[in-house]
């Protein structure tokens, strides 16, 4: 019946900054702000690994400076083959990253497919995707992944596949949810009267109110793949040696933790590292994108 | 309206020169400027505005309801003889309820969705001091009281088992229950349905006048205002812009604003002419523009109007105004 | 992609003064009309399944039936769940009726398709806030409705537009740049009706526009609509549960209760002389502008008003008999078991009563009125 008549919110609470681009608000959250910077430095020396700007060759073994200590030669120490401990981290965080992006742009394609799919058809489609994203919840993602890798054997793109499709239920969960709500929003019923076509409804009304939840969803997927796939080196599925992955560093590092304490920490820390920031980066943007915290 | 239980007692409420504003990094914004009212025992006194008046506000000021960073920032509340502006929390809450009761626009959110009904109104009585069955026994009253159809079997159920009519007829038997000295009521009837509004209205003016309860109703809607109240003030850009009895206010407003209002405000009897209308909107809080908030929307408005901000002057028959233009002055 | 392919053969309204007058309604005939009607409905019934395993499938609509004449204002009014709402959906074709059929210029409004709907009849909501896309300014959102419907020729030609349409509705060009969120509710309620007359329709629907703003931006909103009507020669069937914003704008007013129309005719007619007793409680109710203690005043109107038993006016299925009969303060027996017709009673007033124009004064004895036999009704307003 009769709602509230002008029950507007007080003036000084009314978005008025909405204007301000979504990096600038991103940047101005401490949790997005510590993200992005770690995630700079993670990225950059990913990059100049690829670009072959390391201290030494990743692979190169040194068997006269095994298990050296940090030192001004080896800012991170050397391993037990004598190969440096930066140059190597440098080289498995490139991995790392290629994996997780491979990994999430599988996820998010496909997640995002079902979401939708599910959110904005409903009925017996919905079932359907619903019941696959179940299905596929209801296998721990480590067994999920070991199995696809089994299947299809080592390498680092098959680590991303596996890591991609047991992460897929999440993303059709994530976005079923606003596109339904959306879909029954009252401005998505006004461009029906509108008489707009079902597609541009979908494009120009729907979705756009999607993606700030996706951008979110795909940072944190990030991260969680990174660990994961980390997970999966360490099992001794991924990349086998002497690929230089965090994974397999961390393995082998904790054999010898005892004696050589630097093998075990550094790539520790980069995996640390690469998931906290993208974890930051991602809870930066969730909060960027709260229209209740937008206010300046 | 022939109530005749209005005294010239003290005032049950006492509000004095009440401001409220919002504290941020910079400074504070006003939201209520110097606003004050007396309401005697047995009076109904109505708030009226429109969104972003301020009303609301000043109701949860009284109640000590405001949730910081939005902050009382000057003046005082006196019950009776207590100062409630700066009493301790423990004091207010032993005051709402017993000494004062509220009442919301929507009892849905101020219902316990999963406790019964009888047992909410027994809970709060209890916490004021009653025992057990008395509580229930007085709840029961309550609830017959506001004649709610079957009080036994309605003490048993759940909030969302009833309609809004009776929910808010729970609210006000809630309200009731702890025999208060005051009623504020916001916009309680807002939501409902206008047939039911009456009935409510009826209610609460029946037990008003039975226990010459003092009552501050905040509406938006002139027409409430009119029949349900016997004083109403006025309020514009967090300001008080005219106070007097309802027949007078009514008949010969004497704000500019307050016969804008009327203009604007349909009715099923009489000419079907065009509605008044306001130009532009009202100023924004921490915008408010220098001298009168209102000149810049005013028909009657003067140079001087923007130079200094008028004070509540009265004006004759209990009226008194905030403006400098006297309606003698006016051009249609 | 959004071609609105217009097929050889189905060009319905384009002379809608040769399409004979086909509204089958069973009320008399509409207010000194002329021409067909713009917008007829014809038995309208809306169910809505059980919520639940044990419950009742919920009847909104229990046959209404109407017609809107050209340059018409037809005043809906209505408390909650009396289906008004629902009447909206079904006429704009957001939902399908179980039963009866809408006619849009003489043709069955299925014939249209989406959107050679959109181009003849809009809607125009309550909350401008969840109807306007959040995300779009008010020039993308008016934009985008002038090139679908090709109103104007291209994206140039849609600016210009798009500047009168802002003019129209009486907010400045600097508006044209706005999300929704920056605007006050009168300012994006007036978007929202620029958004529907960008469309061109001949039809307005306004489903409860003014509800949810304040007292002087209402008024606002109604003195816009009028004009609007008279410059740009449209038909209005305007739904609020305010009987005074109704009777502001309405040509015809009606009344309904329990899904259906138990009341209408010409607004005067309605406003000061109501047939149906629910009209009569209705307009009793409302408080006026005007402190002369008429809301509280007479105790025995209040005594013979329902009391609030709390039961949601939702016509229950298998009942027989006038769904007012719980509240009504005249009924008879025979109300219990038959449902009175929408019937003429006098010139173009209809009401759904058999004792249509009865007062109930006070001491309760039943006035006489227009040869109604006075007969032994039931206690009135009985506490349940």
């Amino acid at each position: 019946m009769a709602q509230l008549a002008a029950a507007e919110p007080l003036a000084v609470t009314r978005v008025a900054a909405s204007r301000r681009s979504l990096a600038a608000r991103l940047w101005s959250q401490p949790s997005g702000r510590a993200g992005l910077i770690i995630l700079a430095i993670m990225v950059l020396a990913g990059l100049a690994s690829l670009a072959g700007l390391v201290p030494d060759n990743p692979n190169a073994q040194n068997p006269a400076a095994t298990l050296r200590g940090p030192s001004a030669a080896h800012l991170f120490g050397t391993d037990q083959y004598g190969r440096d401990v930066l140059s190597r981290v440098m080289a498995g965080t490139v991995l790392s990253l290629q994996t997780a992006l491979l990994a999430v742009a599988i996820c998010a394609v496909l997640g995002t497919l079902g979401g939708v799919a599910a959110g904005y058809f409903g009925g017996v489609i919905s079932s359907v995707v619903t019941s696959i994203a179940d299905l596929l919840f209801a296998i721990p993602s480590i067994l999920l992944a070991l199995a696809i890798v089994s299947g299809l054997g080592a390498g680092w793109q098959n680590t991303a596949i596996a890591v991609g499709i047991s992460y897929t239920p999440i993303f059709i969960r994530v976005v079923r949810g606003p596109v339904l709500a959306i879909r029954n929003a009252d401005y998505v019923k006004a461009a029906q009267v509108l008489g707009f076509s079902r597609r541009r409804i979908l494009f120009r009304h729907v979705l756009p109110g999607v993606g700030g939840i996706l951008a979110v969803q795909v940072t944190l997927a990030l991260g969680w793949a990174v660990l994961i796939e980390a997970s999966l080196d360490f099992l001794g599925l991924g990349p086998p040696p002497p690929a230089a992955t965090l994974g397999l560093m961390v393995s082998d590092g904790t054999n010898i933790a005892g004696i050589a304490w630097w093998t075990l920490a550094f790539p520790a820390i980069a995996v640390v590292l690469l998931v906290l920031g993208f974890t930051l980066t991602g809870d930066g943007l969730r909060d960027a994108l709260d229209p209740s915290t937008a206010n300046s | 309206m022939t109530d005749r239980n209005v005294t010239s007692a003290s005032p049950v409420l006492a509000i004095r020169d009440l401001s409220v504003g919002l504290k941020t990094r910079t400074g504070v914004t006003e939201l209520v400027r110097s606003v004050s009212l007396e309401i005697r025992p047995g009076e109904r006194v109505g708030l009226v505005g429109e969104s972003g008046s301020g009303k609301s506000l000043t109701m949860l000021a009284v109640m000590g309801l405001l949730a910081s960073p939005v902050t009382v920032t000057g003046g005082s509340v006196t019950l009776g003889e207590t100062e409630l502006v700066g009493a301790p929390d423990r004091k207010l809450r032993a005051l709402r309820g017993s000494e004062i009761a509220m009442v919301y626009q929507d009892p849905m959110t101020s219902l316990d969705p999963l406790q019964r009904i009888g047992e909410q109104i027994a809970e709060g009585l209890r916490a004021h001091g009653a025992h057990r069955n008395e509580a229930e026994e007085r709840a029961l009253a309550a609830l017959a009281e506001v004649q709610l159809p079957d009080p036994h079997r309605l003490a048993r159920a759940y909030p969302h088992e009833l309609s809004g009519g009776m929910r808010q007829r729970v609210m006000i038997a809630a309200a009731l229950a702890g025999n208060p000295r005051l009623l504020l009521a916001d916009e309680p009837t807002t939501a409902l349905d206008v047939t039911i509004q009456r009935q409510i209205l009826s209610l609460v003016a029946r037990i008003q006048r039975a226990r010459n309860l003092a009552v501050l109703w905040v509406t938006h809607d002139l027409g409430v205002a009119a029949q349900f109240v016997q004083r109403l003030a006025v309020m514009y850009a967090g300001r008080m812009v005219e106070v007097g009895p309802t027949a007078a206010v009514f008949g010969a407003p004497q704000h500019p604003y307050t016969a804008a209002l009327l203009a604007a405000v349909p009715s099923t009897t009489g000419e079907r002419s065009a509605l008044g209308q306001i130009p532009g909107s009202p100023p924004e809080p921490g915008n408010f523009p220098p001298g009168c908030s209102f000149a810049s929307r005013c028909r009657q408005a003067r140079p001087g109007c923007i130079r200094a901000e008028p004070a509540l002057e009265a004006r004759g028959d209990g009226v008194a105004a905030a403006c400098f233009v006297p309606p003698a002055e006016w051009q249609p | 992609m959004n071609s609105p392919a217009e097929q050889p053969g189905s060009m319905p309204g384009t002379d809608a003064s040769a399409v004979g007058a086909s509204g089958p309604t069973a009320a008399g005939p509409s207010a000194a009309v002329l021409t067909a009607p713009v917008l007829a409905a014809a038995g309208l019934v809306k169910v809505y399944p059980p919520a639940g395993r044990a419950g009742q499938p919920s009847i909104a609509l229990a046959g209404v039936s109407l017609e809107l004449a050209e340059g018409a204002c037809l005043g809906v009014v209505g408390e909650s769940g009396c289906g008004k709402s629902t009447l909206a959906r079904l006429l704009v074709g957001l939902e399908r009726p179980t039963a009866g059929t809408v006619l849009l210029q003489g043709q069955p409004v299925t014939n249209f398709r989406r959107p050679e709907l959109a181009r003849r009849l809009q809607l125009v909501s309550q909350d401008p806030f969840s109807s306007l896309n959040p995300r779009l300014t008010v020039a993308s959102a008016l934009t985008e409705v002038l090139l679908v419907h090709r109103r104007v020729p291209g994206r140039k030609q849609a600016e210009q537009r798009v500047a009168e349409l802002l003019d129209m509705v009486s907010l400045g060009p600097q508006f044209a740049s706005r999300l929704p969120h920056e605007m006050s509710g009168g300012q994006a309620q007036r978007v929202a009706i620029a958004r529907a007359i960008a469309a061109e329709p001949q039809i307005l629907i306004l489903d409860e526009p003014t509800s949810a703003l304040d007292v002087s931006v209402r008024a606002g909103i109604v003195n816009l609509l009028a004009r609007l009507r008279s410059e740009l020669a449209l038909s209005y069937l305007f739904i609020s549960h305010d009987m005074a914003v109704i009777r502001q704008l309405s040509d015809q007013i009606g009344v309904m209760y329990a899904g259906r129309f138990v009341e209408r005719g010409p607004w005067q007619s309605v406003m000061s002389a109501p047939l149906h007793p629910y009209t009569r409680a209705l307009l009793t109710a409302v408080p006026e502008p005007h402190p002369d203690g008429s809301l509280l005043g007479s105790a025995d109107d209040l005594a013979h008003d329902a009391p609030d038993t709390g039961k949601v006016q939702v016509a229950a299925s298998g009942r027989t008999g006038c769904p007012y009969f719980p509240r009504c303060p005249i009924r008879i027996d025979k109300c219990l078991t038959d449902d009175p017709p929408l019937e003429v009673v006098t010139g173009a007033h209809e009401a759904a009563c058999y004792r249509a124009g009865v007062a109930v004064e006070s001491g309760g004895v039943p006035a006489e009125s227009g040869g109604v036999p006075a007969e032994s009704g039931g206690p009135p307003g009985e506490r349940a």
